[in-house]
């Protein structure tokens, strides 16, 4: 069975300074490798979680699958068709994505109803005369009062908002739903009803979900699958409940020990991550990872680990030396 | 670490999320008129006046504002001339009320090409960026370096005295306040989300442009227009006051502050009155960009 989605050696490099300075002083032109080399499948209806700290690409993921962003290498594959930043309206209408801000994710100057009948109409996803119907629907759909579709965005709370940036994914209909920090700017008391609302259309349109998120207690609420991504490659990949277990990789250990935890307190000093990621500009060499983990040994600095499978299970990937074997003392 | 932990259980989650999340209510339709603040009533009715006045000219004017009169030379305010008569025996009060149809036309003219002109090149300069950019933006620097009334004085000195020359002089200076304007708010919106939930919803350029950038920058433009069509009629009365304006003998308030500024101790009312006419105009002008950018900011 071939994925709805594969993503082969993703690489997405931003320009940044000038190309032509730099081949004056001789140097290749600077650039900044956002995602590299990263790859992983999404089955039909499944939920992947994409987790990882600010600015280690993840958004720039999503961005480059929706063709937001160019892709400087690899490839993505939507049913086998290959995906670029140009692309028809069919296949636009496949996949599509709710956006982290609900204070700007929204046109200030349209209603709800004027938003979501625009796409209706711009893609002909159903007949004009029932496309206020439709505008109706979707907002049962998300489970919004259809009161609201006369209402502007600056009248909406942040919850609201995001469920209308929702239902404006999915009036394309959409196979493939992407959601980039879909809460992060939530309070977390209005995030719980948006996760299980995300939970319910999967349920019930069969949606696929690609969950982006820095947050491990809202992957783990929503994801299947889950991909740890950090400086802009792929550490760990498999199945949430397995990463959430038995993490293999250091990072993904460290990431779950700096999470808060309720009613724990926490040991001073004891933190796991220390410090500041390395700048993506000068990646350390080998193994990226290697200046912060606990584990690192001198072959870290030299090769840089594949993502490989473990032995037992094929669905649980680690880039680690030591992921599959214990590190020498 | 569960998520159980963060949140109650996902299945009374309902109850949870109503009072916190339901606050908007659809905006209210009624009263309308209420909530138009008093400054932009005022406003608009100063502004609405000048243009009464402008279209019924003829109906409101007691002379023909050209005829020369030379038996009833500077004569002081009496029932036939309200405002008494100018140098040549015109009837001031006359000339005033016709003076409307030529300052406001050209103020408005002065202030709306310009804001056209800018707002298009400013929205391309942002959106498209790259060369257009660059083109566009050191064109205006460029306008800029001058001072503003010496080239417009430079410009109609070379095109000829007249109101086209003058609305042309304009239009080459003033657009640059409302490129830069314009350009500064497309930067800033072409990077918000719904911009980019708009292209990845497929839709075209041009259409992202029309209803999803356009409208969200132009409200700037828009509050800058009313104090720009004041300084449009303040610059027009300025050059006619100095003799490049509007050629005599049609009637024009600059030229006559001018023209009544010799008698200024004898017929005071004969410099004063067009003054004070232009002053009028100014106010209700600001008063209606002055409530346009409050009702912007609420």
């Amino acid at each position: 069975m071939t994925a709805l989605l594969e993503v082969q050696g993703l690489t997405v490099n931003f320009r940044i300074g000038s190309a032509m300075a730099a081949r004056l002083r001789g140097q290749p032109p600077p650039d900044l490798k956002a995602v590299d080399n990263v790859s992983f499948e999404v089955e039909r209806s499944e939920s992947v979680g994409i987790v990882g700290e600010s600015g280690c690409g993840k958004s720039t993921i999503a961005k480059a699958i929706v063709g937001l962003v160019p892709i400087s290498a690899g490839s993505i594959e939507l049913d086998g068709i290959p995906l670029t930043e140009k692309r028809d309206q069919a296949t636009t209408r496949r996949i599509q994505m709710v956006f982290q801000d609900p204070g700007s994710s929204l046109n200030p100057s349209l209603t709800v109803e004027r938003t979501l009948a625009e796409l209706l109409r711009v893609h002909k996803i159903v007949p004009k005369d029932q496309v206020p119907e439709r505008c109706g629907e979707l907002m049962d759909l998300v489970e919004l009062p259809r009161s609201l579709l006369r209402a502007y965005p600056k009248s909406l709370s942040g919850g609201q908002r995001q469920r209308v940036a929702i239902a404006r994914a999915l009036a394309l209909d959409p196979e493939i739903l992407i959601a980039d920090e879909a809460v992060a700017a939530l309070d977390v008391s209005v995030q719980a009803p948006i996760l299980n609302l995300f939970n319910s259309l999967r349920r019930d349109l069969g949606l696929t979900l690609l969950f982006i998120s820095h947050d491990l207690a809202v992957v783990r609420h929503v994801c299947d699958r889950v991909v740890v991504v950090y400086l802009g490659t792929a550490m760990e990949d498999g199945p949430t409940e397995q990463i959430f277990n038995d993490p293999r990789h250091p990072y993904t250990r460290a990431l779950m020990a700096a999470a808060p935890k309720f009613g724990v307190k926490k040991e001073p000093g004891k933190s796991a991550l220390t410090g500041e990621p390395p700048s993506a500009l000068d990646l350390p060499s080998g193994c990226r990872f290697r200046t912060r983990c606990p584990l690192a040994q001198d072959i870290c600095a030299e090769t840089e680990p594949d993502l490989v499978e473990s032995e037992t299970d094929a669905e649980h990937l680690v880039a680690c030396h030591f992921g599959w074997t214990e590190a020498p003392a | 670490m569960t998520f159980n932990e963060y949140f109650p259980s996902p299945s009374d989650d309902s109850s949870s999320e109503q009072p916190l999340d339901s606050g908007g209510t659809p905006p209210d339709e009624r009263g309308l008129w209420r909530r138009i603040p008093m400054k932009a009533k005022i406003g608009g009715a100063i502004v609405l006046l000048y243009v009464l006045v402008a279209l019924f000219a003829p109906v409101i004017a007691t002379h023909d504002p050209i005829e020369i009169d030379p038996v009833t030379r500077l004569a002081s305010p009496t029932a036939e001339h309200i405002l008494g008569t100018d140098e040549l025996g015109r009837d001031i009060f006359s000339r005033i009320v016709y003076a409307t149809r030529v300052d406001l036309p050209l103020g408005f003219l002065g202030a709306f090409l310009p804001a056209l002109l800018g707002v298009a090149l400013g929205a391309m300069a942002g959106y498209f960026g790259g060369w257009v950019d660059s083109v566009i933006m050191r064109v205006s620097d460029v306008v800029q370096a001058f001072p503003a009334y010496i080239l417009i004085i430079a410009l109609v000195f070379a095109l000829g005295q007249g109101a086209s020359s003058i609305i042309f002089a304009f239009t080459i200076l003033g657009w640059v306040a409302y490129a830069r304007l314009v350009r500064s708010e497309v930067l800033r919106v072409r990077t918000l989300d719904y911009v980019h939930a708009a292209r990845v919803a497929g839709l075209s350029r041009f259409r992202i442009l029309r209803v999803h950038v356009f409208p969200n920058v132009i409200s700037q433009a828009l509050v800058y227009l009313p104090s720009d069509i004041v300084f449009a009629t303040l610059a027009l009365a300025a050059f006619s006051f100095l003799g490049l304006g509007i050629p005599p003998p049609t009637p024009e308030w600059g030229a006559m502050i001018a023209e009544g500024q010799p008698f200024i101790r004898t017929n005071w009312w004969f410099a004063t009155v067009p003054g004070l006419v232009i002053v009028g105009l100014g106010l209700g002008m600001s008063l209606v960009g002055e409530s346009a950018e409050e009702a912007l900011e609420r």
